[in-house]
């Protein structure tokens, strides 16, 4: 685990806000802004997307964001190296690389830990590497101080989870619920049984994520989870807002209305 | 005359689900359960006699099995090779083979529970099948299409209408095969515990491109008796189209162990020295797509290509993960064939044996025609007609008015 991860996430007590967006949506630019200003927010850490012509875990919302990305050329190794601008910009809080696995398996794992440590990279999740498929690289990341995040799912029986959780590194990132990624209005009532089943076999912090988009779900995970992972809301308003957001003349004031949405649909931090 | 069970026993796959380094499970946790419980579900079936004759004689009685083996005389006299077979699984119901593994997964799912199906679909013949077996047991059905096809397939998404399945519209990504694979998952994903995905292909996470194999290995098995009470020797080599390649797949199991030669033909669409082809295994690389690891047309930072096929059913970017570990050992020889050389494969089997073939299995035949060319008279060859070309007539008589055009300017 890296010290920013340690800080940030680990050794954290209020609940985290840890938001997603996808690298080089709408360009690389504004992606640079839109970390700085989710930091300043109050967020934990940052997952950062990276665009695929297939995203299977992922609802329409960050299909199309991944389809903004990709017009510009987006690829795995240039969003890395946004991270280390993001840095030079002053962006402290951990990041974690979203990627599928076969973006990965391009680069190259080896090439990929070169970058995570010279662009101060935090943690990797791969959403199409469930834990079988995951052991090797969950070795290397482990050597290499990067926390690979484990997803589990409501679905996920009891020995599985065990298995997961005694491996997990960074936090556990806990699935609402089943689908793909996307805003919902209500959590399945599903959710806190398999919340505390997660918490029993778990010393690592808990986040939700999928379809979190209001301040009384956020409300109603307090008593259940560690943290919360926010990308279909943050990404439509990105999308709303993708012309303004390329235009160098008119991204901060478009930076500044989803700063404020946020702020108010999320209980995050007051507005700066 | 049913046929005895031959499933069982037919597991070529290690403990991480793969066939060499290809195949394994990348797919989200949420559908990791799903397949878990599906591959013990499948295990439990073919190890249960009572299902593998009821699926057998489902095939028997309502897709008419099994289908003959046909020996084309002229046209193997005017190749003046080898004698060319054919095993007719255009002859099933629906038109193809796809029938086959359909029945096999629909009788999986009803008795592993599950209330409802979804299937996805590129030309419309896995649809068409899924939505026959849907309406054969009883059962809801989805199937998914890119809204592409949905256009340019109008009569195949009529039939299944028809048959009482709802057609849903992909407009994810490009809108076509893969968007709609990866649309079924999606869906699946969130609807996991009543519904059972029908995967048309041996392509996708484990265990489907296992159990796909083994609904459709009845391809081979019969083909296998059939050559040798027929000429009384096993086919010198056998020919099978391949997108994601189930009936190839089913075909060259079933010679395996034998000294018969396999060969599968992929669409080398408009050339593979141009952009326009899905030939996965002549210019693909490995990667990772649809839940498996595979052969596949990607750009170098692991974007997927979209295929190109005159061909709807062999219109696909990866193929199955069998099908590379076969190729990476040599077991099988894989070698492309263009849009025109399938073409004039179809011209040439419907104007000497009275036998139109789909577009897909003309490409199995095109490869076996230029093989048999310097093979000897007293040899034979195997081509698995995977189906017939009814659905195709549109597509020939634009190419053919195309020709003709050529030809008078």
């Amino acid at each position: 685990m890296t010290a920013r991860m340690s800080e940030y996430v680990n050794k954290k007590k209020d609940m985290m806000f840890i938001p997603f967006i996808t690298a080089g949506d709408p360009n690389k630019e504004a992606t640079i802004e839109l970390a700085l200003m989710l930091e300043s927010a109050g967020a934990n850490a940052l997952e950062l997307g990276i665009p695929y012509s297939d995203p299977l875990a992922d609802g329409p919302v960050i299909q199309k964001a991944s389809k903004r990305a990709l017009e510009h050329g987006m690829t795995l190794r240039q969003a890395m190296r946004l991270v280390k601008e993001m840095r030079d910009n002053g962006l402290k809080i951990p990041v974690i690389i979203f990627t599928y696995a076969n973006l990965l398996l391009q680069l190259g794992t080896d090439t990929f830990f070169q970058e995570a440590k010279e662009n101060e990279i935090d943690g990797l999740l791969v959403p199409d590497l469930p834990y079988e498929e995951s052991r090797a690289l969950a070795k290397t990341c482990d050597e290499q101080a990067i926390s690979l995040i484990s997803l589990v799912a409501p679905t996920t029986s009891d020995r599985r989870l065990q298995a997961i959780c005694s491996e997990a590194q960074g936090f556990v990132y806990c699935v609402s619920s089943l689908g793909v990624t996307g805003v919902r209005k209500t959590f399945h009532p599903d959710v806190f049984p398999f919340l505390e089943r997660v918490r029993k076999v778990c010393d690592l912090p808990i986040a939700v994520g999928f379809g979190i988009s209001s301040r009384e779900q956020v409300v109603e995970l307090e008593h259940h989870a560690d943290g919360f992972i926010v990308g279909s809301a943050i990404v439509s308003q990105i999308g709303q807002r993708a012309d303004q957001l390329a235009d160098p003349k008119s991204r901060h004031s478009a930076l500044n209305e989803i700063k404020q949405v946020l702020c108010k649909s999320l209980l995050i931090k007051s507005i700066v | 005359m049913i046929r005895q069970p031959q499933l069982e026993d037919k597991f070529r796959i290690d403990e991480k689900c793969r066939y060499g380094k290809f195949g394994g499970r990348y797919v989200p946790e949420t559908l990791m359960h799903a397949l878990l419980e599906l591959e013990q579900g499948f295990k439990d079936a073919i190890n249960d006699p009572s299902f593998l004759h009821e699926y057998h004689q489902i095939l028997h009685d309502y897709s008419g099995r099994p289908t003959p083996v046909t020996h084309c005389e002229r046209l193997s006299t005017k190749i003046g090779g080898a004698q060319i077979y054919l095993k007719r699984e255009d002859l099933n119901h629906t038109g193809a083979h796809k029938i086959n593994n359909a029945v096999g997964q629909a009788l999986l799912a009803r008795r592993m529970g599950k209330k409802r199906i979804i299937a996805e679909t590129g030309a419309g013949q896995h649809g068409v099948a899924s939505a026959t077996v849907a309406a054969y047991f009883g059962m809801p059905c989805k199937v998914f299409m890119g809204a592409v096809d949905v256009e340019r397939q109008a009569l195949n998404v009529f039939r299944m209408k028809l048959l009482g399945a709802e057609v849903v519209p992909v407009h994810s990504g490009n809108g076509t095969l893969k968007d709609a694979v990866n649309e079924v998952l999606r869906y699946w994903a969130a609807n996991v515990e009543d519904t059972a995905y029908i995967d048309g292909s041996v392509v996708g996470p484990h265990p489907y491109p296992m159990i796909v194999r083994d609904f459709q290995r009845i391809i081979g098995d019969e083909a296998r008796e059939q050559m040798i009470q027929k000429v009384g020797k096993l086919p010198d080599a056998a020919f099978a189209c391949v997108g994601g390649g189930s009936n190839a797949m089913g075909l060259f199991t079933a010679f395996l162990k034998d000294p018969v030669q396999l060969f599968g033909a992929e669409a080398g669409g408009k050339g593979t020295d141009t952009d326009e082809h899905a030939a996965t295994l002549t210019k693909g690389s490995v990667g990772i797509v649809h839940g498996m690891k595979t052969y596949l047309l990607q750009d170098q930072n692991g974007q997927i290509i979209e295929p190109y096929s005159i061909s709807a059913g062999l219109d696909y970017p990866g193929i199955g993960p069998e099908h590379a570990y076969l190729a990476d050992s040599g077991r099988a020889i894989y070698e492309a064939i263009t849009d025109d050389e399938a073409v004039d494969a179809l011209i040439e089997l419907s104007e000497l044996e009275g036998i139109l073939p789909a577009l897909e299995s003309a490409h199995g035949l095109a490869l076996a025609m230029k093989k048999t060319k310097t093979m000897n008279p007293n040899q034979t060859v195997l081509v698995c007609l995977s189906g017939r070309g009814d659905k195709d007539v549109q597509t020939i008589l634009h190419v053919m008015e195309d020709r003709n055009g050529g030809i008078a300017q």
